[in-house]
């Protein structure tokens, strides 16, 4: 058999394999070409982001570019030796070559991301550097005694090459301790591992408000008839097309003391007037609008899967004796699960990220990581930033997995 | 060829008077308003360039993205005194030379004209503010008379607000709880003075919303969400005296500190911009600008010429954050300290924040 399909011949001559492999190449490439601009897309939009993301939580130059003396003296001195006199003399040179090129202030905030107050150490020092003479090491501490800090030394080792893991470090809630050395940070000052913690645990019970909301209205509009079905629809999705902030802010208008609820519930005599409840600019305010923000995207999914369940199943069961909980339970339920797992996964991934409704309605203990990261962006620390936003897409990418072992990516149904 | 030149050349020549506009990133609301009527305008009509105006919650973090990305859209930006610093050390501002400056009217040279510090190596200072706190005078007709009043619930019930953040937060719990304004710095430098200042911000922290726009602290106001507010005293002179608003301003502890302009570096047009400055801060338009807010013109020969207020009747020197009854317990906000303990400081007011 194969001996004659080595055999056969097209009619110019050439073999049957070769031609056939020939067109198949040429087919693909075009195939290639045709995904070719979505390919360049991804990878300038979403892949390259991310990767420099990554990187930018390891590196940071700002020390190591401006100290390239003392990094000498770190590699040929391995960690725990003594801070002789050598590393003072290279410190100081560095210091004078930073003064020379204005980069004390840059070299500073490198180390005082690690170590608070070494700003101004190292302009004060940058700047009487020149005048500075041996022996340095008394030099440099008779000008400001914080030059003898371990921590100091620990926080300039590390920093004295471009990578390092101490913007992980922090964002554990990890300090430096007098000695240098890593050390869980003081109670009060401990925050990054609590907000992701309590980023997962709101992000869930949004998804699950979420659920609970849309399943009953994703069931009507997938068995009312189609005029009040579409009526019902353009319901779901005007709030969809409207601007998130003017719905955040309409959220602030209805729910703030003052307001709209409140105001009825005052009216009613439900509340008395001074006790008013408080339902923004807390937990509460963030869980409700980030519900109400996000609830397309759980009614959506929901719709086009039970869209496809033919009454007649639940009809069917009724007939052989199903009670109707059992019909839900056992018939209805279990055929809507793809869209369920859809929905839910959307939704999460969704809060999980979020950020601009906290920031305007979660007050102080309705903050999610994501106001974190913002915060450090804005704080100029793109590093610490970046390391929080790494361990955010991990976490995700671990919650995915399991969600993949446990209900399965391929019965997930979007539409 | 010479087509080709000549068709090149007055393409450039349009690309040019297309970016010879100067974009000026501030911080909206009624500050730019009136940066818009004392700098804008007349800039505008004594050079015939044109001035795009931009708002952000803080161009300091916008400055940096632009710079390190390599595209800068903006020409000037006005930053606080701590960034003006920072970003200056990080090479990320044209320097300017305070002798390009102009002299005041009466030919004093603008580095003996400008307050103490006002002028740095890349910022130059328009004017002083201040953050004070104000409070509803309909919940409150006798009003709060010190900062400590601020932090009693029992005395004056009621909600507070407050920027979220560290800064002038801390310097007024500590001036709350008696310490001296010019010790204030130095008890915050160590922890015990830390834990003071936060443990006087626990006494109202429960009842207090945190606010980030300086737009938000007169809405949170005028909405009786809030009894008292710390704010920025300009944007308050604005809704009292501006909208007749019922406000009343506390200045007893108040934090006054420089807002300064800077021009980024690879700004798309540094002549034009630094023309701007220059415009800018001379002495008329530092106190053309007292018309339309209440904050204090940097130059010593603005003074005299700050007039009334844009309504005609208002007498603007009692609500500058510099006349001498507001000073009587006032703290100049220290941006050495807040260039070293930025990081710190608002790490634990975060993390205390979202503590219960």
């Amino acid at each position: 058999m194969t001996d004659t399909t080595s055999g056969l011949t097209t009619s110019d001559g050439r073999p049957l394999k070769a031609a056939l492999l020939a067109a198949q190449s040429k087919a693909r490439r075009r195939a290639f070409l045709l995904v070719a601009p979505l390919l360049l897309f991804v990878i300038l939009t979403f892949i390259l982001p991310i990767a420099y993301m990554l990187q930018r939580s390891f590196e940071n130059d700002g020390f190591s570019d401006s100290a390239p003396q003392l990094a000498a003296w770190f590699a040929e001195h391995p960690d725990g030796s003594e801070i002789t006199e050598g590393a003072y003399a290279a410190l100081v040179a560095d210091l004078a070559t930073m003064q020379a090129n204005k980069t004390p202030g840059q070299a500073g905030t490198r180390i005082n991301y690690t170590v608070p107050g070494t700003i101004s150490l190292f302009k004060a020092a940058a700047r009487k550097a020149e005048d500075l003479t041996p022996p340095y090491k008394e030099a440099l501490i008779a000008l400001d005694a914080d030059w003898a800090a371990p921590k100091l030394w620990a926080a300039m080792r590390s920093a004295s090459t471009s990578y390092s893991a101490d913007f992980y470090r922090v964002a554990i809630d990890q300090k430096r301790g007098e000695a240098g050395d890593w050390a869980r940070g003081a109670e009060r000052e401990r925050i990054y591992i609590y907000l992701f913690v309590k980023t997962f645990i709101l992000s869930a019970i949004i998804t699950l408000s979420c659920l609970l909301l849309a399943f009953p209205i994703a069931h009507l509009l997938a068995t009312l008839p189609m005029a009040k079905s579409s009526l019902l629809m353009i319901l779901v999705l005007l709030p969809f097309w409207t601007s998130l902030l003017v719905r955040t802010t309409s959220w602030i208008v209805l729910l703030q003391q003052q307001g709209v609820v409140n105001n009825i519930l005052v009216a009613l005599g439900l509340i008395g007037d001074d006790g008013r409840l408080v339902m923004i600019n807390n937990q509460t305010g963030t869980i409700v609008a980030m519900t109400h923000v996000l609830l397309p995207f759980m009614v959506l999914p929901l719709y086009s899967v039970m869209k496809t369940i033919p009454p007649s199943y639940a009809r069917a069961a009724r007939s052989l004796g199903a009670t109707s909980w059992t019909t839900f339970r056992r018939v209805y339920l279990p055929q809507t699960l793809p869209g369920i797992a859809a929905g839910s996964l959307l939704v999460f991934i969704l809060a999980v990220g979020y950020y601009i409704t906290p920031a305007l309605v979660g007050g102080a203990d309705g903050q999610l990581i994501s106001n974190m990261i913002s915060f450090h962006m804005n704080k100029s620390n793109w590093s610490l930033a970046a390391a929080l936003a790494a361990i955010l897409l991990v976490a995700i990418l671990i919650l995915y997995w399991l969600y993949d072992r446990l209900v399965g990516i391929d019965r997930l149904k979007f539409g | 060829m010479k087509k080709l030149l000549v068709l090149s050349t007055a393409l450039t020549a349009v690309a040019f008077s297309a970016g010879a506009d100067v974009t000026v990133m501030s911080w909206g609301g009624d500050y730019t308003k009136s940066q818009v009527e004392a700098y804008h305008k007349p800039f505008t009509a004594a050079t015939g360039t044109a001035v795009i105006s931009v708002d952000s919650d803080n161009p300091a973090p916008a400055v940096k993205a632009m710079v390190e990305a390599g595209n800068v859209t903006i020409d000037v930006a006005d930053v606080e005194y701590a960034d003006a610093i920072r970003l200056c050390d990080d090479g990320m501002l044209e320097e300017i030379d305070p002798a390009v400056l102009p002299a005041a009217p009466d030919g004093t040279p603008a580095t003996d004209d400008f307050l103490p510090g006002a002028l740095t190596d890349c910022a130059v200072t328009t004017i002083v503010f201040s953050t004070i706190f104000a409070y509803d005078t309909t919940k409150f007709p006798e009003g709060p008379t010190t900062i400590a009043d601020f932090f009693d619930l029992e005395k004056f019930p009621g909600k507070r607000a407050m920027r979220k953040g560290a800064k002038a937060n801390m310097e007024m719990a500590l001036m709350a709880d008696g310490v001296p304004a010019a010790e204030v710095y130095a008890m915050l430098e160590t922890p015990e003075g830390q834990d003071r200042a936060f443990a006087m911000l626990d006494k109202i922290k429960k009842d207090t919303i945190w606010w980030e726009a300086g737009a938000q602290p007169p809405q949170l106001l005028a909405d009786g969400e809030v009894a008292m507010t710390t704010a920025y005293n300009g944007r308050i002179f604005a809704a009292a005296v501006g909208e007749g608003k019922p406000f009343g301003t506390v200045w007893d502890g108040q934090v006054y500190e420089y807002d300064l302009l800077v021009i980024p570096k690879g700004a798309p047009n540094p002549e034009g911009a630094l023309e701007f400055i220059k415009f800018a801060t001379s002495t008329q338009p530092l106190a053309d600008q007292a018309k339309w807010i209440s904050y204090g013109p940097a130059r010593m020969s603005s003074g005299p010429l700050v007039g009334l207020y844009q309504d005609g009747k208002t007498e603007m020197a009692p609500f500058m954050p510099t006349a001498e009854a507001n000073l009587t317990n006032a703290l100049a906000s220290s941006y050495e300290f807040w260039v070293d303990r930025d990081a710190e400081l608002n790490e634990r007011f975060n993390a205390w924040l979202v503590a219960n």
